[in-house]
């Protein structure tokens, strides 16, 4: 490790659960179904953390609750049965279900792994029904996305193939150009892991070589690794570096020849270099404090003051996983601040006393920052936003810069006489 | 357990933060999971508040289960109170922590506080928000003024002094609470009352310690206020109006109501047809085609009964569906469609709204956001007339719905999404002449996005022609082609353009992916 100094924080947190990464996986798998199984306040949390008003009849939904479901536990499960009988027969075209965990039916021990294998043989595979917890007792925000993936692995079919796959949900576009620059690499067998339809998943084998494309997969890693998949270390792809190392760190193993490496990324990263410039300019010797919710706050730090000269105050992330992570923080600059879990009345006093430039932060406390003169960006919209890759950095810096030039244009520096 | 894809109101600790967040010098400490923290952004997103509610979530985790959680909670209070020195604490649980029953307000009893603590006790699994929110106001007033003492007191007669009437009921996350409390407290200055204390918004224990000041409560909105008014009345002998003054003929009517309970005259002002501009607007020759429009009504109780009243009365409109999703306002709203000759539906699934929407096919449809949502993809014009709160329900301008000044914006909320009388006359008449666009509605803003792509694909052929009649166009590959395709309509075809003029610039004869991305990092830098 470099040397970043680790510390640990305890106390009051302000995270999104794991149900959040809902908002997401849907898009990604629009043939599949979420279904909560919790209080109105996940159905609350969900629908205010994703705007649902804007979908006709939405691809996630929750069960909710009641008293009487509280009274016995066999009955619960009976209900459960019965609203996914009446949901599957109203939504014809779900072909995956997943039954997902949340912090009411974790504490009252409902076996969702139980129900999900009575429907499975009532169902006989015309539906797959998944289970997983996204309950905040137990998961952050992105590590919802960790649990859907772990629950599918069990589903994939076996290969022998020597094959690359990408593990991470990743905007189309991006994931498009990602596999386009390895088949130009002359690595053909490329594939992505969530499929674009919950039933088309990639097989996996001993010949298995893994990319993550996501920070925050740690389970989903090593289930992959016990079915004899090879992990590769690299760090993850944001920014012109990151991606760059993480494109290499898959070429080699796939023994491509270093010359036709430079000789295809070169290019791209002149470009890319180039756009990035008056971003940098920008955020060059600027202030950032990154509060801990989407775990990926040490890749962006990284980019941040490696790519773009930010100076870093503090980096909090909401959980530290070193093995993954590793390759992240030997990167970081020497006396770099990461703080794992959080006490944030304790972090927004560092965050005032610091007074930095920019805070990475969640939507709950972004405007009573602004309200005090702190520029905002809030950590949400780099899991909506395609930021991944080489040709994006230019993107990624963007997120940061705009909120830095609207406070600029907002708030313009006045000449004062006395 | 219920299938829910949506949801009108969020659970009961929901309502008790919009009164903790409303009140001032105040602290929430409720023990929940961290994942409830999101309740922050409603108020800091929705309200846009420059200030973070004042809750302290506990935070706890499955880890901690095993463990002593009274201890954990206990911890919390304390850092609570030492950090925000608030004048009253409320303590209470989310859905999760009701289930481990760690029974936070005891625990906070037991501390040795000297501010008084209201325990609240908001069951998860049967109540929502807007009940949270209501017991939750009673229960602070209650406790900070059970040991008031009931003794006679003068009238306003008697002390020779102005009238004087608490405002109960406004909140953050109420419709238009902020600015109904400017416009009601207008009013009432207008006719010689004055306003003792506004409350939950704004408020602080002192303030709540000030009601009993009061001649009469205003219950502005009966879904928070309505239980605390009728402890009040029956404790403290204030008496409290039942009128909400929503619409011309409810403002006249809780004009009245008032005066008769403060023991006034009631002055002829009142019945004037020009207090709100509603009136006239309504009664002119334009108005003349809003005759019998049908009408869909949905939202909270308390919007939607006077919702039915204005259409019914002051806009001659003709409601062809009333409901309401707060089943606590169920018993009011059954007979108010009852007298209208229809069945109120109380429900909490928009499915069932949007479906009752279809099936009654109105001209207007005034519910909630959802509803908005609902008759955009029914092609049907909407107001927006109650909760849930949107970011569009809090505009920046004033805005009331109460009072003669609400009568106006409500006017204007409700007719501006039809068409205009004179306009509609015109269209009939001129819709088989050649330059009338077919399905020309400019009201219905939404419609007009197929026109647009039509101009967008106009654009595109015209482009691509061009480029085929000049041997030194640049050629657009299928590679090309293709990830053109893939970026969003709205900008594709400005990149289009860019890209082509990069092309000619660099002396591209074709332009394939990497030539899209060529120009995107030129037109960056």
């Amino acid at each position: 490790m470099s040397g970043a100094t680790l510390l640990k924080e305890s106390g009051p947190k302000e995270v999104f659960c794991g149900l959040t990464s809902i908002v997401w996986l849907h898009r990604r798998m629009p043939d599949a179904f979420f279904l909560v199984v919790g209080s109105r306040t996940c159905a609350h949390l969900i629908q205010s953390a994703a705007g649902v008003m804007i979908f006709a009849e939405p691809r996630f939904g929750t069960a909710i609750l009641e008293e009487r479901d509280l009274a016995g536990l066999a009955d619960a499960h009976d209900e459960l049965d019965r609203v996914v009988k009446n949901l599957l027969a109203r939504r014809p075209e779900i072909k995956t279900l997943f039954l997902v965990g949340s912090c009411p039916s974790e504490v009252i021990k409902i076996d969702l792994s139980r129900v999900a294998e009575n429907l499975n043989i009532e169902l006989k595979g015309q539906v797959t029904v998944l289970n997983y917890s996204g309950s905040g007792i137990e998961t952050t925000f992105t590590q919802g996305e960790d649990g859907a993936l772990k629950a599918l692995i069990p589903l994939m079919p076996k290969s022998n193939q020597k094959k690359l796959l990408l593990v991470g949900t990743l905007a189309n576009a991006v994931e498009d150009r990602l596999i386009s620059i390895f088949n130009r690499l002359g690595i053909d067998n490329v594939e992505s892991f969530p499929p674009r339809q919950s039933t088309e998943l990639p097989s996996i084998g001993p010949k298995t070589k893994v990319l993550l494309t996501q920070p925050y997969l740690t389970d989903t890693a090593r289930e992959l690794k016990n079915k004899g998949a090879e992990i590769i270390d690299a760090p993850f792809p944001l920014g012109v570096t990151g991606s760059t190392l993480w494109i290499q760190a898959a070429a080699n193993l796939f023994g491509i020849d270093k010359s036709i490496v430079d000789s295809i990324l070169n290019p791209l990263i002149s470009r890319a270099k180039q756009a990035l410039a008056p971003h940098v300019e920008k955020l060059s010797g600027k202030k950032l404090f990154l509060l801990p919710e989407s775990q990926l706050e040490i890749p962006l730090a990284r980019f941040l003051s490696n790519e773009c000269g930010m100076e870093i105050v503090e980096i909090g992330t909401p959980y530290l996983n070193r093995d993954l992570m590793k390759a992240e923080i030997d990167l970081l600059p020497p006396d770099c601040r990461i703080v794992e879990g959080q006490h944030v009345e304790k972090q927004l006093d560092r965050v005032r006393d610091s007074s930095p430039d920019l805070v990475v932060c969640g939507m709950g406390l972004a405007n009573p920052l602004e309200a005090e003169g702190i520029s905002t960006k809030w950590s949400i919209e780099m899991v909506f936003s395609p930021i991944h890759g080489i040709d994006q950095a230019s993107d990624l810096a963007e997120l940061f810069s705009r909120p830095l030039r609207r406070h600029d244009i907002l708030n313009p520096k006045t000449l004062t006489s006395n | 357990m219920e299938l829910t894809l949506w949801t009108y109101e969020g659970p009961p600790h929901i309502g008790a933060m919009r009164i903790a967040t409303s009140m001032k010098k105040l602290h929430y400490v409720l023990h929940a999971p961290q994942g409830d923290t999101y309740a922050d952004l409603l108020f800091t997103m929705i309200e846009r508040r420059g200030s973070r509610p004042p809750v302290t979530y506990t935070t706890f985790q499955a880890r901690d289960l095993g463990g002593d959680t009274a201890e954990l909670v206990k911890g919390h209070i304390k850092e609570a109170v030492d950090r925000f020195k608030p004048e009253t604490l409320l303590v209470g649980e989310s859905c999760t922590a009701e289930l481990i029953q760690d029974q936070p307000g005891s625990l906070a009893k037991g501390m040795g506080f000297d501010i008084p603590i209201v325990s609240l006790e908001l069951p998860a699994y049967s109540k929502k928000e807007n009940w949270g929110g209501s017991e939750t106001f009673y229960q602070i007033v209650r406790t900070l003024l059970k040991d008031h003492s009931n003794e006679f007191k003068h009238t306003w007669q008697e002390e020779k002094r102005r009238p004087r009437v608490n405002l109960l009921g406004p909140t953050l996350l109420g419709f238009r609470c902020r600015d109904d409390v400017l416009e009601i407290q207008k009013l009432l200055g207008q006719y010689g009352v004055d306003v003792n204390v506004v409350a939950p918004l704004g408020a602080s224990p002192a303030d709540i310690m000030r009601i009993p000041n009061a001649d009469v409560n205003v219950c502005l909105y009966p879904e928070i206020a309505e239980s605390t008014c009728i402890w009040l009345e029956r404790n403290l002998n204030i008496p409290f109006t039942t009128t909400v003054p929503l619409g011309v003929g409810a403002t006249q009517d809780f004009l009245k109501e008032l005066h008769e309970l403060l023991e006034m005259e009631i002055p002829q002002s009142v019945n004037e047809s020009n207090n709100s501009k509603l009136t006239w607007y309504s009664n002119s020759v334009d108005s003349n085609y809003l005759t019998g429009k049908r009408v869909f009504i949905f939202g909270d109780g308390t919007h939607a009964l006077a919702a039915a009243r204005i259409a019914n009365e002051e806009l001659g409109f003709k409601v062809v569906g009333l409901g309401t999703y707060s089943r606590e306002m169920a018993r009011k709203v059954r007979p108010a469609a009852k007298a209208l000759g229809l069945e109120a539906l109380i429900t909490n699934d928009y499915l069932e709204v949007e479906g009752a929407i279809k099936e009654t096919s109105p001209e207007l449809v005034l519910g909630t956001q959802m509803e908005r949502h609902s008759a955009k993809r029914l092609g049907i014009p909407c107001a927006v007339i109650s909760t849930p709160m949107h970011v569009q329900d809090v505009p920046a301008r004033y805005s009331p719905q109460m009072g003669w000044e609400g009568a106006n914006v409500i006017f204007d909320d409700w007719v501006h999404p039809l068409m205009m009388g004179l306009e509609e006359h015109l269209i009939g008449m001129f819709k088989h002449d050649f330059e009338f666009v077919d399905g020309h509605q400019s009201h219905l803003g939404h419609l007009g996005g197929k026109g647009n792509q039509n101009s967008n694909e106009e654009v595109k052929t015209k482009i691509s022609s061009d480029s085929k009649t000049s041997n030194a166009e640049p050629i657009w590959t299928h590679e090309g082609e293709r990830e053109l395709s893939k970026i969003p309509f709205f900008v594709r075809g400005k990149v289009r353009r860019n890209t082509e003029n990069y092309a000619r610039q660099a002396g591209c004869r074709e332009i394939n992916e990497e030539t899209l991305y060529d120009a995107k990092a030129h037109y960056k830098a």
